[in-house]
């Protein structure tokens, strides 16, 4: 039986090392992730936590893996609804790569690939992130590529 | 008419997209728009229930042929899907897709379903696990920004020797 996950791929007309720097720095995350955003220096072995905008914390974790414009790995775990604490630490993996494209058409784009997997069993917290994803990638894609985002929750 | 309760959904993708339902809607269905986007194909739909549906190559030949199961502007739009322009894909049963769209503040919530009647290994559904993001991905920049992206993409190899097998074993009649 493979292990509860949620992958989610999405294309954006940018560069690797942009997409990376637009998902690790602070204040560029508050804008895309509905006022949240993380706290971490983003490098192997070092902890991450995810935050509203009081300061409360939504989520903790360890970076587990972080090569700059290609991989970053988070152990990750939620802290605010008990529910989905009580499945326990989960894995986020996001993967950058540029897309192959045709010269003569459109706009060279970067694949985005997020996967989300629960180490243990449970439910409640793979459909939490399903629902939370597409909101937020679909905001960093609009940031990245107008300037804006696409919605304020 | 198809037995539409028996197909189940198999793959679901998500997107937000700053632009109105209209708008939204008339990507989906509009020739000249969804050639933009689609790898090329335009959408030829009859604009009603029950009418036919078609994506066709630049010269016109048909790719995907299917029925208007709901025609419910600008918020649900739903047709049979079958790959004519493939050779085996053609003998494969055909499945369901569903765009739905609703109002999620200010942006616009566009839900992707492909359904399925029958137990499709994940070799075939990885066509359109790989496809569909491309696909919503360029509808969305073209909405946004005016600007489609480029994404050169066949269909995974090992999705090509699952049809093969299939339509020999032909597994949806057991």
């Amino acid at each position: 039986m493979s292990k509860p996950r949620f992958v989610y791929v999405t294309y954006i007309r940018s560069t690797p090392e942009t997409v990376w720097a637009a998902l690790t720095d602070p204040d560029t995350i508050r804008k895309f992730w509905f006022g949240m955003t993380a706290e971490s220096d983003f490098k192997q072995g070092k902890p991450w936590r995810l935050k509203f905008e009081d300061g409360r914390t939504a989520d903790i974790g360890e970076i587990v893996e972080a090569e700059p414009a290609k991989r970053l790995v988070i152990r990750w775990r939620n802290e605010f609804r008990p529910e989905l604490k009580a499945e326990g630490w989960s894995r986020c993996m996001m993967e950058i790569e540029m897309a192959d494209y045709y010269p003569n058409f459109g706009g060279k784009a970067v694949k985005l690939t997020i996967t989300h997997e629960l180490e243990g069993e449970g439910t409640k917290f793979i459909e939490a992130v399903s629902g939370g994803w597409p909101k937020v990638i679909s905001n960093l894609k609009s940031l990245l590529e107008t300037g804006d985002v696409a919605f304020q929750k | 008419m198809i037995d539409v309760p028996k197909f189940k959904p198999k793959t679901v993708y998500v997107t937000y997209i700053a632009a109105t339902p209209e708008k939204v809607w008339q990507a989906l269905t509009d020739p000249a728009f969804s050639r933009q986007y689609f790898f090329g194909f335009a959408i030829d739909v009859e604009r009603k229930t029950g009418g036919g549906f078609f994506l066709r190559y630049p010269d016109g030949r048909v790719h995907v042929r299917g029925e208007v199961l709901d025609w419910s502007p600008p918020r649900r739009f739903a047709c049979t899907w079958r790959v004519e322009g493939m050779e085996a894909f053609d003998e494969l049963p055909e499945c369901i897709v569903t765009y739905e769209i609703e109002q999620a503040g200010e942006a616009v919530r566009l839900t992707m379903t492909e359904s399925h009647s029958w137990d499709v290994p994940d070799a075939i559904l990885a066509g359109g696990r790989s496809g569909w993001p491309v696909i919503l991905s360029s509808l969305k920049s073209v909405l946004e920004t005016g600007k489609p992206l480029s994404v050169k993409m066949g269909p995974p190899p090992e999705m090509m020797e699952a049809v093969s097998r299939a339509v020999v074993e032909k597994p949806w009649l057991k």
